[in-house]
């Protein structure tokens, strides 16, 4: 089915089992209803990360994707509160403005390779955080705060989503619904990866002067590839922004641009899933350290050295050993 | 009838430096011309310039009537004329089947979209890939390698997978980039054969630069000689032999240099 194996098949039905039924199970017994909000962001942050892992598939570092998630809160957030979108539209088009935005900033800067194009994109965060500080449109630093809850969509009378309004567990909503477009994300970056597109990229990553010699446009497939990776960075940001009900510059900075990189590197380059489960690992890493206070960094960032030092293809290199790309 | 191919007063600069000045030949259909030269002679300088890799300074490499130079080389390849590297440029990840699948991106009839849903025109381009990769690596023979990782490669395989990379393009000319350096006796013989073919059987004009003397004289229909960046001489491997100025700033030195 779908050219997957049938072991793939059975992986992929334990996971969506295990996050739609598993998890509410296991959180409605234990009564950790706080879970759902770290599994939700979790699944957010992944979408994001989906992007970076993207752009080092065409062999680039982009440090940048904070930026992009900025980005998509914000147009999210302006769309809904100033110009009364429902929120299911203003999603795509915060994913899109992101993704526009990524083309124009790409056309100059997406010809630079390896730490420069890494070092630019570094800056972006920062510069997309003070435009919302300088910008009357995005409120300043007051940012833009009681964001109304994504209301219900309904085609003919017929109701296709729910009012989250309405709603006696908003939680559980969101968690499902940022599962959903974190599953789509992932299925579509597999599709990707597995077609003609991901070929290409693969070419360009390995060798670009071989790649523009056997007839690739390499400049408009890096920007196509770019404007996909923030795409994904506009759509988790957006949703982060419903989530909090409120946007502010420093919703997304530096460091969480640098945590985007980190989960594809932990989970692993080599593999479409990698940085889901890498910011998955990551986050729960960095809360279950809480507890060691003020070493709660130095031994975060110890483990992160050891990881990589010791499994540079990530963390998903112990289950399908070296090499592989699924 | 008109060559295919014309290299028109190219010259090169680097600065203060000249890499070409003024060089002008043509390139008939069907042939094989090589380019050779001591080193710095400004070979490499000038294959970057007809596959648009670099611009030139001033004069213009002509196509099928087309003006081809100071494009980009994605745009030259569309029209045929395709370069290979020397043996360390390749996909590295790749196995050799799969670099011949990608390298048939000029012949994909389906959009990047289409076979991202899947259309029907991608599985049949996928089809054709697969199929064409096969009966070029059969045709190179290659067949026995093409699970091969191309990191794994000897130094032979690598070069003769550079030409299978640079022929699933379909090209019209194919321009090689020392495809002799390094090799011994018999693996050189093998290549010249190989190169010939691929002239012979797929119709492909062939450009060469090249250091090895003796399989350039054997392979060659015609010589152009650079020395110091300018075009001393140009004729039949005969002629070049003969012809005193080569023998002068070329031939004698080089004689010298590996003691033949």
């Amino acid at each position: 089915m779908f050219g997957f194996s049938s072991k793939q098949l059975i992986g992929v039905g334990l996971f969506l089992f295990a996050i739609f039924i598993g998890v509410p199970l296991v959180i409605g017994a234990t009564g950790r209803w706080d879970f759902y909000f770290t599994l939700t962001s979790v699944a957010l942050l992944a979408i994001a990360s989906a992007g970076v892992w993207l752009t080092f598939y065409i062999g680039r570092i982009n440090i940048g994707q904070g930026a992009f998630a900025l980005i998509g809160a914000y147009v999210s957030a302006i769309l809904v509160v100033k110009a009364g979108w429902s929120f299911w539209i203003s999603l795509p088009a915060a994913g899109l403005f992101a993704a526009v935005v990524a083309v124009l900033i790409g056309l100059p800067i997406l010809r630079l390779r390896g730490v420069y194009f890494a070092m630019i994109t570094l800056v972006l965060t920062q510069v997309v955080t003070l435009t919302a500080l300088a910008l009357p449109v995005t409120n300043g630093a007051k940012g833009i705060s009681n964001i109304p809850l994504p209301s219900g969509i309904s085609v003919f009378g017929i109701p296709i989503l729910p009012d989250f309004a309405a709603m006696e567990n908003t939680k559980l909503a969101f968690y499902y619904t940022a599962c959903i477009i974190m599953i789509l994300t992932y299925a579509a970056l597999y599709r990707l990866v597995n077609s003609r597109l991901g070929h290409l990229c693969r070419s360009m990553q390995q060798n670009e002067e071989l790649a523009s010699s056997i007839g690739v446009n390499i400049a408009y497939i890096r920007i196509v590839i770019f404007a996909i990776s923030s795409f994904f960075g506009g759509l988790g940001g957006a949703m982060f922004g419903s989530i909090a009900q409120s946007v502010y510059p420093s919703s997304f900075q530096v460091a969480d641009s640098v945590n985007f990189m980190l989960n594809c590197f932990l989970g692993g380059l080599g593999y479409v899933f990698g940085p889901m489960l890498g910011t998955l690992v990551l986050y729960f890493g960095w809360d279950l350290l809480f507890e060691f206070g003020k070493y709660q960094m130095l031994i975060y960032s110890t483990i992160l050295i050891v990881i990589i030092r010791f499994l540079p293809n990530g963390l998903l290199s112990i289950r399908f050993g070296k090499g592989g790309d699924k | 009838m008109s060559p295919l191919l014309q290299v028109r007063n190219v010259t090169k600069k680097y600065g203060g430096l000249t890499a070409n000045n003024d060089i002008s030949f043509d390139v008939a259909e069907n042939e094989i011309l090589s380019v050779i030269g001591p080193n710095g002679a400004g070979k490499s300088t000038l294959f970057k310039m007809i596959s648009s890799f670099t611009p030139t300074t001033t004069g213009e490499v002509i196509y099928r009537g087309e003006r081809i130079s100071n494009l980009r080389p994605h745009i030259v390849a569309r029209k045929g004329v395709v370069r290979t590297f020397q043996e360390t440029t390749i996909f590295k990840s790749m196995t050799v089947r799969e670099s011949v699948v990608v390298a048939q991106h000029l012949r994909a009839r389906a959009s990047l979209a289409g076979y991202f849903w899947g259309s029907k025109t991608a599985k049949n381009d996928v089809t054709a890939f697969g199929k064409y990769a096969d009966e070029l690596l059969e045709f190179l023979g290659m067949s026995d390698i093409s699970k091969e990782q191309a990191s794994n490669l000897p130094q032979g395989s690598l070069r003769a997978l550079g030409i299978a990379i640079g022929l699933a393009t379909d090209p019209k000319v194919l321009l090689l980039d020392e495809p002799f350096a390094g090799m011994n006796h018999d693996e050189t013989m093998n290549m010249v054969n190989l190169v010939r073919s691929v002239r012979d059987e797929r119709g492909v004009t062939v450009m060469l630069v090249e250091h090895d003397m003796p399989a350039v004289m054997s392979i060659s229909d015609r010589i152009v000689v650079l020395n110091f960046g300018e075009k001393i001489a140009e004729g039949t491997p005969s002629e070049i032999q003969n012809n005193e100025k080569v023998i002068e700033a070329y031939l004698g030195s080089v004689d010298d240099e590996i003691g033949m």
